[in-house]
Formats: C-alpha cells, structure tokens, sequence
C-alpha cells in the first residue's frame, strides 16, 4: 500500500478532533506527520488511541474533588517546614514548602515573600547597561538611600542634605529632581548649595516637628515602583531577566522596556486583579505545582488545577477554608461540622434556612447514602415488581 | 421477606427555626416545677428534672408517656414555665441588631418605604439568581438601618442601643442611660413586622424574633442527660441535669417571691440569677461571665461544649461513626500471602461474623457452621428466625437440634473464613489507599498479616503498627468492596498515575542479584526457585550445556513476563553516562525487554519498585490489567525473595571500613578544607571577604563556610564510595534503590560531615560560642558543628553534641508538620468533597454549580493517565509500526 502526504495525514487526524482533546491531537500532528504511514496504520493508530483515550476516562460519579484533596494533602506530609529555600536566585529568600503550599490556599492577600520576575523587551534584554536602566526606573529608592548624611540646624531651622552623588550618578538621579521633589512638599525654601548640599529652609523652631519634617523628607520616594524593595539583574541563557523582591505588577507594566507579555509575580491576588480571574487562576496552579515540584513531590496537575478551578470558579479568589469556598456552602450541616459550629447553627435558625442534603457531610450525618461514587445512583428498582418476576 | 419490599425512606431536607412558645409548650409531656430529682426511695418525683414522663433510660422500666422500652422510647421533652422572659445568649447579637434596626416606638424596619419596596425588589432577584450574595445585602441593609436617626414611618427620635456582654441592653436615652429589661424587649421584638424581617435576612415563618427572648424553656429529654449510678451505688446526674435544676430552682424561687410582693430589687436581682443559669445552660464559655462549675471546680459541659470542636457531637459523633464488626490489633508482614489478602487470627475470625441467608444450597454447609458452634472456627455466633428473633448459639447445650431446624429463610451469622472480603485501615487515612479491600486468610496467631508489597499505600511498617479491620455486611457493600476497593484495583494511584505498589528493600535486592549477568544456576537451584514462585511449566533450555547445565537468572525472570511484552527503560544503577549505551552498558543498566525476554539490565527499583511511574509493573498493569499486576507480584516477587534466600545477605562492620590509605587520602581533604575555611575566616575577620549582592557579611561568610564544608563531604564521600564497589552488600542496597544512599554509606565510612539547625551552621548555645570548650568567638568548623568523625569510628562527646542538636530538630519539625498538614489536609478536603464528574462529564459541587466543564480539561482520569499523560502516543506509533512491520 502507498504511503500517505503529509497533508492526508493531517486531514485524517483533523478528523478526529471532535473526540480527542486538543492536546492529543496536537500531539499527533507533530509524531505522525513526518512518518511514512500507509492509510492502514494510520487508522489503527488513531483508532488505538482514540480507545485507550476513552478508557482513561472519567467515570460520572468520580468524587475528583477528594482525590484531588488527598492528592495534595497526602505528600504534602512529607514536605520540609523549613521556610526559606533560595529558588533560582540566591540573593533572596523564597518562601517555599509547605508554609508557600497554606499560603497559596489561603489565598493571602500579600505572600510573606513577594516577588517578580521580569523580562525585558528586544530592546533591553540584551544589554546589560539597558537591563540596568530599568531596574533603576522599579526599585525604589529614596532619598534617605540618595545621601551622604543629613544635618539639622535648630538655629536656623534648616535641614541639610549631602548628597552622595555616586549614588545618585549609578542610579540615575540628578540634583534638579530631588530639589523638586522637595519643593513639592512645600516645607520650605530649598536652596542648592555646591554640587552636593541641598539646604531647606523651614519656619520651625521646635525640634520634635523639625525632626519629624527630616524624616519625612528622608522617606520620600525618589524613583522606582511602590512596593518594590529590591531589583536584581541577572543574565539567563541570552537576556538579562529582573528579579524584585516585594511585587507591584500594576505600576511595573507600565514600566518602559518590561515585557509585560511575560513580567511575573507570586502575589496572586495582583495578578487577578491586573490581568483578570483567569490568570489568577493559572498562577495558583503554577504556585502549587512549583512548590511540589520543588519539593520532588509528584502530583498530577489536574488535581492542583480543580483545587485552582474551585477558589476562582465565582470570579473572585476564594479560601480553601472557612472564610472562603467552606463558609460559603449552602448546607447548614456541612458548615456546621466544619467550624464555629453554634454560630452556623444559630444563624441557620433565625434566616430559616433549610439544608437540602446534596452534599456529602450532611448525608454522612443523617445516616443517607452520600451522593458521589456508586451513591450517584438515583434509578431504582421498583421492589414490588421485582418480587412478583421472581415468582412467575 | 417482609425485607425485600421495605419502602426506603429517604430525608429530603432539613429545615432550621425557632421553637415557638406555643410549640414547646405543644410538645412537652410535663411541667417541670420542683428542683429535685428523686424522692427518699429514689424514685424520681412527678414535676422533678427525671419525671418518668420524659423517656426512660432504664431497661425494666416502661416509659409514662409511650409505654416503650428504653430502646425504643425515643424521650419526650418537658418545658419550665420561666416567671420572668429572659435573653438566649446565642441571639443577643441578632436581638441587638434588631432593635438598632428598628423603630422603638412603630416596631418597623428603619428605612423609607421607597427604600424597602427598592430592596425588596433586590432581595427577590438575588434570592432568584445569586442566593450567595443575599449575605451581604441583609448587611448592608442593617448598616443602612443603623444610620437612620429618626423612624421614617412614625417620626421617632431613636437612641443609641448599646448591649452590654453577654445579656444585658441599654438605651442611651436624653433623660440617661436606661437598662432595658427582657419584657420590653420582647415587647420591641413582637412589634416588628413580618414582611421588615425579610429585609433582615429573618425568615418570620420559622422564626419570630420574640422567640429568641424565651418565656418557657425546653427541657430535654433524660435519654439525653442520662444519670449514671456508681459500682456503690451513687447516682451522678449529667451535667445538664445540674444546670436545670438550678434553673428550676431559681425560677421557682422567682415565682414566690413575685407572687408574694416581694420589693423589685430582690425580684431583679433573682430574674439576674435565671438569666445567668439561662446563659450557662445554652453556653458555657461565654465572655463576660464566671463559667458555671461543679462541686469539684470541673466548669460544666453544657448544650454549646457538646455540640462544639473535634470531641463536640458534629465532628466526633456526626460526622464520624463508631461501628460494629470491626477488629484492631498489630500487624506484622507475611510474604506468603497474597497481596489481595489480610491475615486474620483465628481469634478475631471467632467473633467478626457476616450474615448469611440460608437457602437450599447453602443448608448443609451452614448447618455444619451451626454445628460447630461459636467457639470452634469455621463455626457461627448467632441464628435469626425469619421472625426476627435471634438466637445466641453461645448458650443452647444442644446445638444439634438448632441445626436441624435450619430452614431457608433463616439467617446464619457465621464467622469469616477464608476469601471473605474485609475493609483493612491504617490511620491516619490520608488517602483513598489507606482503606482498601482484602480477602481474609485465617491464620494462627495474633497479629493481622499482611503483603509487604501492601506497606507503601498504608505507610505502615512493623514497629508496632496497629491496624483496623472492617466485615461489610451486607451484599451491596462486600460488591463495592470486592470490586471498587480490592488491593489490585488499587496499585495505581490517583496521585500521579503510576503503581504505588511493589518491590521495595529486599524484593529489589534479590531482584537485581537474580537478574544481574553474572548469576548462574543450577537446575536444583532452578527448580527450588520456580517452585518458590509456583510455576509448574517447563523448563527453558539452559544457556550453558557444558559441563554442567546452567541457566541465566534473567532467563527466569523471563518466564514469567508476558509473551508479547516490550519495554526499555534505565535501571536505578545507571551511572547518567554522557552517552548511553543502551543495550551494550557496561553496567548492565539498561533493561530491554523484547517479546517477554529480558534481553539485559537489571530489575531494580526503577523497574519494579514501589511507586515508581513508567516501571515495569506500570507496564505490565497498564497493558495487561490488575490481575496480571497481583499475579506478578504473587509469584515473581516471592522468586527474588526465594533467590536472596539461597544466595543470603548481610551487611557487616567490615562494609564501612576503608582500608588506612583511602583514610589518609579523606583525611588529607580534611586537613585541606581546615586550611580553606581558615583562610575564609581570615579573609572576613580583616574585611578581605567580598559581599554577595543582597547579603549581608556575616551571610556571605556562612554561606561561603557551608559551602566548603558540604564539598568537604562530597569529597570524602566520593573517594569513599570510589573505593566500596558494587561487591559491597551496602552499596548494592544503596545502588539498587533497595534502602539507603550513598549519603548514609560515606557518613558511615568516612565523614559524617556538617549538622545544622534552621538550614545554618549552628549557633545557639553560650555567648558568642556554641559550648564552653570553644574560645570566645570561634567561628571555625569545628565550633559550629561540623562532625569529622564517621559513624563507624564514633564521635566524640562535643560532635555527639551538635548531632543530636540536628537530630532534635529533626524529631521536633515533624511534630510540627504533621498538624500543620494535617489542619491542611482537612481544609481541602472540606472544601472539595462535594465535587463530582457528572453524567455529562462537567465537575459539579453539591448545589450543581460547574467548577470545570471537562475535568482536568481532557477529561482523563489521573490513575488511568500514564504518568499524567492522556495517553502514550510514543508507544502506540510504535508498536503498530512494528506490527506493520
């Protein structure tokens, strides 16, 4: 039998991609197409393969949610406490292992460790001095970090700043710029003096105002991205990548020269809030799985991913727990037996709720038969006749 | 047969309320009046806390009201008529929302009528369409309420209600702060009218507010606070009892004095009083409140502490079940049973029991069980008449005649036997593997025993493990068993789609000895191990004729592969060559087999271990199912381990000596790595030492010393493991997979190497140094805990120290872990428990809300995944084109 072209193998897969997954397909596209196959043994491949798919599936029934919960859960005892590990990159600490893992399910507002990772366009990412420039624009700085050292003057009711102008130089800033930055302020008259004084003039003669008026001076942000302590430029295979320590993905977007294509970060609530819920959802599937897999721990994603489909699934993060996907049940029961059991209970009284037993801890209560697995069932046999066939 | 059509009734919701004055009073049986519980001659008195009216928990006595025994009286409530209203402590919060909420002098809700039509309106459609938000509307309803300062309907000027903890409620009035009492604050509450509530999230069907201020109180029935007399004779009331016999007292003491006129502050004082017992009774641990105590200074349990945490009646009684037909005891291994089955002592077989329903094909059988009687096993405990009546067979002294009656119809428990199938479980049960179906063998002794192939899924190990065993009773639930929970049906597990099952420590030892080249053996040698393995077949013909017949031990492994089966994989042993060699490895790690013949490498544990994805059992279980997957590690296994039975193994003292020049050689490394932190050490005390970005000095210096210390030990290791081949006992376990690592090997031989606490060097201890026998300020290796010594030669006292420092740490982290994961563990669980796949493949939650459309967008089960993938397309191309040839 003659071979198949290339495109009457890709016809031939298409045709089956009503019943495999677009993966699988994909998948088969890329191995076939540059095999000589004859029609025969294409068709045998895809009819084994579109067999073996339909038995790996599914069955209705499958409780996933508590395979998937003792999936994660099970290794997850064997995980280190040990919190901080240095992933990637050495000058920070990362938090990682099982307090990350309780992290990402809690759905914390700001992890205990946030960070970026943030790529460069074509036109940055391959100079260093580029790459350089705009980690200067994200990390902040302020003026505190910009100077020599500060003198108050009582007399005078002055404040003076000396300026270290290597700083400055390495960082980007010109004098003109901290100036204004202080007039802005409107303590007082600022005057340059030389190349590095900068002496303010203010009308206060108490010292306690006077030193507070210092350090508000000195906590004044310069340059740089809220939130964002620290920028590191490190070169991978051929670009320079920042990483950050503390995250704003908002503000460092806009940034010129990022990539915002590929800019991220491990605070997840950011990302839901700039880049939308699914995104959010993405990223707690890949906090998860990071964190297993750095802990050599294997885990199918499909499990991290339903735990991830189930915090997002109302378009809002929601905890693994009784502020979140737990205390939102609609079974009094349930919640009940999980946490602050009177309160559930006293408040089902007075809204009159009303449990309806779909769930698995209120069936366990009663004594039902629990509605997943083979419990799934709802036809049954009439029993009367039943009786009767077996008499005739 | 009256069984066969039971009508099966089913509970279809529940619905939560208030109890309503009129409705206690409905369903109570008996006025409580009198503070006492039983008279001189200990019967309990009419009117008294224990009124025979209540229920019986007495098995001769009859109940007064439903004249049922105690099992099947189910207790009847009573109800005290309280004198004075007073506050349920669990609604105060409610109760003072509400007033604040409304009118003081109209009773109705503080907002417009544009306002309440407006979100009435809302409250319709979100209860339509998002019942989920409702929460937050009622409020932000109430909150609005809260602002109004001026009733919208009747023009009252409203005052701020304050409530003081737990029960008490002011007004804070122009003239003062005046003390609202319960009365009037009932009075408020009934004001309030219905359609206002339903703006308040308050359903007035189930549950007026007035109700939450109690007139008459419930009293449960005795079934519930049952008393309990000591061995001489005491009796001891329940907790509640007591706290309801203070309240009688108190209310009757109330009711006197009201009655006689008394002045209004010893009236109030009293009515304080009920609310206080009132208050304990419902809730012990109120804030703001002394605990109610007993005489010995105990605070008592009352109706909250019951239902409330991990020992309350949800979780330990609700949730969680005590049951019958179930056995514990200590399990220890059995290499000779099969993995589908549990060993069970002929003691526990005598009392666990399955009913059997006679019929005329199982009479016989059963009457020899009856026959034999509950104390001799294959015998049976108990006979149930088709009446219903049950006969202990461990009394009648004739139980010839009772197995004579026998008849279909009748019901025989017998004990379990041998292919019975049992639920066998170790907690903690963290997954579905930690409950799995066995079939029962009866063996003697006293211990279950079971398959060591069977240790991974449950975690268990033989220090003591104790374990639980389950006897299914009825038909439906020992088919699921059978077919749903069976230890076959379990080797691949849904965690990542691969066996968690197999060969683990001496199966992979004798598993690569057998299949490793230079193995040859006799035919005796032969046929003991085949025998091992119970194969019956026919020999393979030797490889080697002359002078003796010899067979190669991959030969018989192959016996028992399937005909038809390809695989190629990298052994454990492999040494990650820049350039494999496939087939043609010196090491003899690189397992083919081609058509059930294994061509070369080793089994170890990569190939056969316990969970390890892509193996070859995964192969075997994948290709050929679960029962060629047991039959595999029935017979196979039991040959690797009649295998190291012949060829015998051991480690010895001698394994993890090293001969003088190979220690000389670590010592010099040693010695070598002083000289290099010393010189590190120099180099930061004179500021030489240059900062890593990000660090601070002192982390830069830790970092650079953990550094040459831990390649100090890789060092050593190295030379030392250069030296131990793979003709050390040790290393082949190490090597194999089979226990243990290189690791353990070189800190045995050669250098045990830095302990730290936290992830640092470690530090704690005296000022400025980790014990006494260091200078001040010492910050070399050997004052901050790095251990020369290896095991073998000892340590001494100063490293026996710091080693156990890391040892602790060690012990203390998992304590710690465990609840941490544990508390997670049961999170996720929580939250994820209702989910399912639908009938039409969507991942639904209890209320049917969609959480993914396909599960795991491909819908593919992960057990059934190959290692995660859908499907190995890799091996199917494969094999068709080599089927096409």
């Amino acid at each position: 039998m003659e071979t198949l072209t290339k495109e009457d193998i890709l016809k031939e897969i298409e045709k089956v991609s009503n019943i495999l997954p677009a993966s699988i397909i994909e998948e088969l596209k890329v191995k076939l197409q540059n095999i000589k196959l004859t029609k025969k043994s294409l068709e045998k491949i895809l009819n084994r393969v579109i067999n073996e798919y339909l038995n790996s599936l599914v069955e209705p029934g499958e409780p996933v949610g508590a395979v998937a919960a003792q999936s994660v859960g099970e290794p997850s005892t064997q995980m280190t406490l040990r919190t901080f590990h240095y992933a990637g990159v050495r000058e920070f600490n990362v938090t990682l292992g099982l307090p990350r893992l309780i992290e990402v399910l809690d759905a914390r507002r700001t992890p205990s460790t946030p960070m970026m990772t943030i790529y460069l366009d074509e036109e940055h990412k391959y100079d260093e001095e580029k790459a350089k420039e705009v980690a200067r624009m994200i990390e902040t700085t302020y003026i505190e970090n910009i100077i020599k050292n500060v003198e108050i003057d009582f007399v005078s009711a002055s404040i003076t700043l000396i300026m270290d102008l290597e700083v400055m130089k390495d960082k980007g800033i010109d004098i003109e710029s901290v100036v204004n930055l202080i007039e802005k302020m409107n303590i007082g008259e600022v005057e340059v003096q030389g190349e590095d004084k900068i002496v303010i003039h203010t009308n206060i003669y108490e010292i306690n105002k006077l030193q507070k008026i210092k350090n508000r001076i000195m906590s004044t942000k310069v340059k740089g991205v809220k939130g964002v302590h620290r920028v590191i430029v490190r070169k991978e295979k051929n670009e320079y990548v920042l990483y950050t320590e503390g995250s704003n993905l908002a503000a460092v977007l806009r940034i010129k020269g990022v990539d915002a294509t590929r800019v991220y970060t491990n605070n997840i609530h950011e990302i839901e809030e700039v880049l939308g819920i699914e995104a959010a959802r993405n990223a707690i599937i890949k906090e998860a799985m990071g964190v297993l897999e750095e802990q050599g721990l294997d885990v199918d994603i499909r499990h991290v991913m339903l735990i991830a489909d189930l915090m997002t699934a109302d378009g809002t993060i929601k905890q693994i727990g009784r502020h979140g996907v737990s205390g939102e049940k609609p079974s009094v029961l349930a919640r009940a037996a999980f946490e602050v059991t009177i309160n559930h209970l006293l408040e089902a009284s007075v809204r009159g709720e009303k449990d309806e037993l779909l769930g698995v801890t209120e069936n366990v209560i009663v004594g039902q038969i629990v509605p997943v697995g083979t419990g799934i069932v709802q036809m049954l046999m009439t029993m009367r006749s039943a009786k009767n066939e077996g008499k005739n | 047969m009256e069984s066969i059509i039971e009508t099966y009734k089913k509970i279809k919701s529940i619905q939560f309320g208030l109890l309503s004055p009129d409705v206690i009073r409905k369903m109570s049986v008996a006025i409580i009046s009198t503070p006492d519980t039983y008279d001189e001659d200990g019967w309990p008195i009419d009117g008294g806390l224990m009124d025979r009216r209540l229920g019986t928990i007495e098995p001769s006595q009859k109940c007064a009201t439903c004249g049922n025994r105690m099992g099947e009286c189910p207790g009847h409530f009573g109800h005290i008529e309280l004198a004075r209203p007073v506050i349920h402590v669990g609604f105060a919060k409610i109760i003072h929302q509400l007033l604040r909420a409304t009118c003081r002098r109209c009773g109705r809700i503080l907002l417009t009528q544009e306002e309440i039509s407006n979100y009435k309106r809302i409250i319709n459609e979100y209860s339509k369409r998002w019942p989920e938000l409702l929460n937050d509307l009622y409020t932000k309803i109430l909150s609005k309420c809260l602002k109004t300062k001026e009733c919208p309907h009747c023009n009252e000027v409203q005052y701020k209600v304050k409530l003081e903890k737990p029960t008490t409620y002011y007004e804070e009035t122009k003239e003062g702060v005046i003390r609202l009492s319960p009365i009037e604050i009932r009075a408020r509450l009934e004001r309030i009218p219905d359609e206002d509530l339903t703006l308040l999230g308050i359903d007035p069907k189930n549950s007026r507010p007035e109700w939450m201020v109690l007139t008459v109180l419930p009293v449960p029935p005795i079934a519930v606070r049952p008393s309990i007399t000591l061995e001489s004779g005491v009796r001891s009331e329940d907790d509640l009892t007591h706290k309801l016999v203070d309240i009688v007292r108190i209310n009757e003491r109330l009711k006197e004095n009201i009655d006689a006129g008394a002045p209004q502050l010893i009236i109030e004082d009293l009515w304080e009083l009920l609310q206080y017992h009132v208050n304990t009774y419902f809730d012990n641990e109120v804030s703001g409140i002394p605990p109610a105590r007993h005489r010995s200074g105990r605070p008592l349990r009352t109706l909250t502490q019951r239902l409330k945490g991990k020992e309350g009646r949800f979780r330990s009684n609700l949730s969680g079940k005590r049951v019958d037909f179930s056995a514990r005891t200590v399990i220890s291994p059995d290499p000779n049973i099969s993995i589908n089955e549990v060993g069970v002592p002929e003691k526990i077989a005598k009392i666990l029991t399955v009913p059997e329903r006679v019929t005329p094909w199982n009479i016989e059988e059963l009457r020899k069980l009856v026959l034999n009687g509950p104390f001799k096993h294959p015998g049976a405990n108990y006979i149930i008449r088709p009446d219903g009546r049950r006969i202990d067979l461990r009394y009648p002294k004739d139980l010839s005649t009772i197995a004579n009656n026998l008849a279909p119809g009748y019901i025989v428990e017998r004990h379990i036997r041998d292919g019975d199938i049992v639920i066998f479980n170790r907690q903690p049960s963290l997954h579905r593997m930690s409950i799995m179906a066995h079939k029962v063998k009866v063996l003697p002794y006293k211990t279950f025993r079971l398959n060591l192939c069977v240790c991974p899924p449950y975690n268990a190990d033989f220090d003591g493990d104790e374990m639980n065993l389950h006897v299914p009773q009825s038909e439906e639930a020992r088919a699921e068993a059978a077919i749903l929970m069976l230890v076959q049906e379990q080797i691949l597990s849904p965690r990542y789609g691969g066996p968690i099952m197999g060969a683990l420590q001496d199966y992979i030892t004798g598993a690569y000895m057998l299949t490793r080249k230079e193995t040859l053996l006799s035919k005796e040698e032969v046929c003991k191990l085949l025998y091992a393995a119970g194969y019956d077949g026919p020999l393979p013909p030797p490889i080697i004729r002359e002078p003796k017949e010899m067979w190669s031990g991959k030969q018989i492994v192959s016996i028992f592969l399937p005909p038809d089966l390809n695989f190629e994989k990298k052994a454990n042993i492999c040494n990650k060559c820049d350039e494999c060699k496939k087939e043609k490895c010196p090491y003899d790690a690189y397992v083919v087999i081609r058509k059930g013949k294994l061509i070369s490498g080793v089994f170890d544990k990569k190939i056969i271990g316990a969970g390890q994805p892509e193996s070859l059992l995964h192969e075997i279980i994948k290709k050929y199912g679960s029962e060629a997957a047991k039959k595999f590690m029935d017979q196979v296994f039991k040959l690797f381990l009649a295998y190291i039975d012949m060829h015998g193994f051991t480690i010895k003292m001698d394994d993890q000596s090293i001969p003088i020049e190979t220690r000389e050689v670590i010592k010099g490394v040693l010695k070598k790595t002083e000289e290099d932190t010393k010189e590190i050490i120099r180099a930061y005390k004179e500021g030489e030492l240059q900062r890593l970005p990000g660090r601070t000095l002192e982390e830069t210096f830790e970092m650079k010393m953990m550094e040459v210390l831990s390649n100090a030990r890789d060092t050593a290791g190295k030379i030392a493991a250069e030296y131990l081949g793979l003709d050390n006992s040790a290393v082949i376990m190490a090597k194999t997979g089979a226990r243990g690592n290189i690791l353990n090997l070189t800190q045995m031989a050669a250098v045990i190497g830095q302990q730290s606490v936290r992830g640092e060097r470690i530090t704690r201890g005296y000022n400025n140094r980790t014990l006494p026998h260091f200078k001040w300020g010492d910050i070399g290796a050997a004052a901050k805990g790095f251990v020369y010594s290896s095991y073998k030669t000892g340590l001494n006292p100063l490293e026996f120290f710091f080693h156990s420092m890391g040892g602790r740490e060690g012990l203390v982290d998992t304590a710690v872990r465990t609840s941490q994961s544990g508390y997670m563990q049961r999170r996720l669980m929580n939250a994820l428990q209702d989910l399912k796949v639908e009938y039409d493949g969507t991942v639904r939650n209890a209320s049917g809300k969609i959480i993914q459309f396909i599960y795991g967008e491909d819908g593919v089960h992960p057990a059934k995944s190959y290692h995660g993938k859908a499907i190995d397309v890799d091996k199917i191309i494969k094999e068709v084109l080599m089927e096409e040839g």
